[in-house]
């Protein structure tokens, strides 16, 4: 009997001492975590456009069915130019808003009039899926006014980026939650 | 008719004398009198709040399955709340962040100072291991999504032999490993990337996952939680807990009468038979073979660390700037015919190629390492499985092992000593149903 209470105390002893060494280890180990951390909570996922090659795999590579990567338009660097090279494909045969003379393959670029010789182009963001066609054209012969951005709004924030994965110059980096975006023309994300 | 000709050479000229470098203002914007420039619309984080609001459901939850499972011994409802999770954590929350993944972010900021954690994935991390410390794994049951989908496709369970349980119980370690390993040296979130189940929870994602994934779902319908069993390395994290844990379910409360019913029933072979423990006779072999595979484990662990040093080439396969470095390598000498997008937009940024080279064989000398440590730990893993089947085990009940028990419940239904214990049948026909199976 008294060798059972033995056997039995011992493995409560033991048991218990598992236990706290398992409870400091983790209540430590979180103690070590949230001193690490950064001022801004959390990380998210986003674009760094001066990196983007505007390669197309953004539009094909998001978990989501229509990528989360939209294209934003930083006007105050936009020329406003008639002949925009990110609007009109290279041998479009006139420069209208006939579809066969879009770039988009979605037509999610707003072209409009605003005065001699300036045209204003605007996304629409609903129709955009992120294929940086236009941001290409943009970039490579006009003043690179189109970029991309993961819509955080869209976005699912996953664990780790399907498209970073597959982007070739590493442009998605993580961002800290208080400064979602990298926009060309100012800091900060949302005012 | 080209009314505007080739303007694609013109724009070109134009750029040339522009100058070439990217982002360079080629057409000053003009100066409007009467327009206002638009500005850019830029849509909030969504769901940067409700993770705190998972944060609480997490809890919520984890304590209400504790309850269910150690209080009300309830099948149903930890049924009920799994299925609850799976559609809140799994489908609307699409499975991000789960705890399985946390292991990365954690590791990751362990080793990468610069790396920020939040607090909500801290907290996604920390909580079913303190509760499992508590009560088991009672996050398995009926908390985790990818548990919850399993459990629900188990219809059909077979037992799975007991040495090939063991055998591919391994492979979680060895997936923690190697989840870890790639973790701390920033290469992969492997344990994300070929999750398998989490493209259900999207409703998409890329086709190669979605298949394994309907496999791993089918195969789950006869072998209960394939991925859980053999795969997820968070479980066995958790299955080390369970087994210090200070309270778990037990399959009666009152006085096990043997009849083995339970045992059929458990999906998860989890439920450990009585055994006598080592007849005195046998006693001096096994001390040998203790002795024997304790001596070998330093061996195993050397063994592996040498082996696993030759993993940094395959490991550094996953890593972008490794691989980069290779092709413009390769490109650079001629072994290879064109350019991908990865090595263009690195020759565009202008920076010298010898950096990339340096920073890869920085990287790859990591991987070593990690490959290292990885093989040690996979060395560590087996030797010490060999010393544990090997040891004197003394059990007289039928019992849930308590690191493989996932805490579902089914052998509290079919326990005729529960049903008494309910009141959902009488003593009597327990002695008949006793009779029967015991024959
Ligand atoms: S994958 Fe990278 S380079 Fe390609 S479009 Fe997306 S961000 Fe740009
Ligand atoms: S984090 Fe996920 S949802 Fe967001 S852009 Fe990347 S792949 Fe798409
Ligand atoms: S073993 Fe892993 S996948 Fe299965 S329920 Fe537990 S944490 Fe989830």
């Amino acid at each position: 009997m008294a060798e059972n209470q033995r056997k039995i105390d011992r493995r409560k002893f033991v048991g218990d001492g598992l236990r706290i060494v398992g409870a400091v280890g983790i209540a430590g180990a979180t103690g070590f975590w949230a001193g690490r951390r950064a001022e801004d909570d959390d990380n998210l996922w986003q674009i760094d456009p001066h990196q983007c090659v505007a390669c197309g795999n953004c539009a094909t590579h998001c978990v989501l069915d229509k990528s989360a990567v939209v294209c934003k338009h930083a006007y105050a660097m936009c020329g406003y130019c008639n002949l925009c090279t990110g609007y009109f494909e290279p041998d479009a045969n006139e420069l209208t808003t006939g579809a066969e003379n879009q770039l988009c393959p979605t037509g999610a670029i707003r072209r409009t009039f605003i005065e001699d010789p300036y045209y204003e182009y605007a996304i629409d963001e609903p129709l955009c899926i992120g294929c940086g066609k236009c941001v290409k054209g943009c970039t490579a012969f006009g003043n690179g006014s189109l970029y991309l951005q993961i819509d955080q709004d869209r976005c699912m924030h996953c664990n780790e980026c399907a498209i970073a994965i597959a982007c070739p110059s590493e442009a998605i980096k993580r961002v800290p939650a208080g400064k979602p975006y990298l926009p060309k023309d100012q800091n900060g994300g949302p005012a | 008719m080209k009314a505007c000709g080739r303007w694609l050479f013109v724009a070109w000229v134009v750029a040339m004398l522009a100058g070439t470098a990217y982002g360079v203002e080629r057409f000053p914007p003009p100066e409007f009198t009467n327009h206002q420039l638009p500005a850019t619309q830029f849509a909030p984080p969504r769901a940067a709040a409700m993770q705190y609001v998972d944060v609480a459901l997490l809890a919520g939850a984890l304590g209400l399955a504790s309850y269910l499972a150690l209080v009300r011994r309830s099948r149903r409802g930890l049924f009920f709340l799994a299925v609850a999770s799976l559609a809140w954590f799994g489908f609307v929350r699409h499975g991000c962040v789960c705890p399985i993944g946390a292991i990365q972010n954690v590791t990751l900021a362990l080793f990468d100072p610069t790396y920020a954690i939040g607090l909500p994935v801290i907290a996604f991390f920390v909580l079913p291991l303190l509760f499992t410390l508590f009560f088991g794994r009672t996050f398995c049951a009926a908390v985790c999504p990818l548990g919850a989908l399993q459990e629900m496709v188990a219809l059909h369970p077979v037992s799975v032999p007991q040495w090939l349980a063991h055998a591919l119980g391994l492979l979680r370690y060895v997936y923690l490993g190697l989840g870890v390993a790639l973790a701390a040296t920033g290469t992969a979130f492997v344990i994300c990337r070929y999750d398998p189940l989490v493209g259900f929870f999207r409703l998409g994602g890329s086709a190669s996952m979605l298949i394994v994934g309907g496999c791993l779902l089918l195969f789950g319908v006869f072998v209960g939680r394939p991925y859980c069993r053999f795969l997820c390395p968070y479980g066995a994290v958790l299955g080390w807990l369970s087994k210090v844990s200070k309270w778990h379910v037990r399959i009666t409360p009152d006085e096990c009468i043997h009849c083995r019913l339970c045992e059929d029933v458990c999906p998860y072979g989890a439920i450990e038979a009585p055994t006598e423990g080592l007849q005195p006779e046998a006693m001096p072999s096994a001390r040998r073979r203790l002795v024997f595979f304790a001596l070998f484990l330093p061996i195993l662990v050397a063994g592996g660390a040498l082996l696993g040093r030759e993993l940094a080439v395959p490991l550094s396969m996953l890593d972008p700037t490794v691989e980069l470095a290779e092709r413009i390598w390769a490109e650079d000498h001629g072994l290879v015919e064109g350019t991908t997008d990865a090595s263009d937009a690195y020759r565009n940024t202008q920076r010298p190629i010898d950096e990339l080279i340096r920073a890869a064989v920085l990287q790859r000398d990591k991987l070593a390492w990690a490959g290292g440590a990885f093989g040690a730990w996979v060395g560590l893993v087996i030797g010490v499985k060999l010393i544990w089947l090997s040891r004197s085990r003394k059990q007289v009940d039928y019992a849930p092992d308590t690191a493989n028990c996932v805490s579902c419940g089914r052998c509290f239904w079919y326990c005729p000593q529960e049903h008494i214990r309910q009141g959902w049948i009488g003593a009597e026909e327990k002695d008949a149903g006793r009779t029967v199976t015991l024959r």
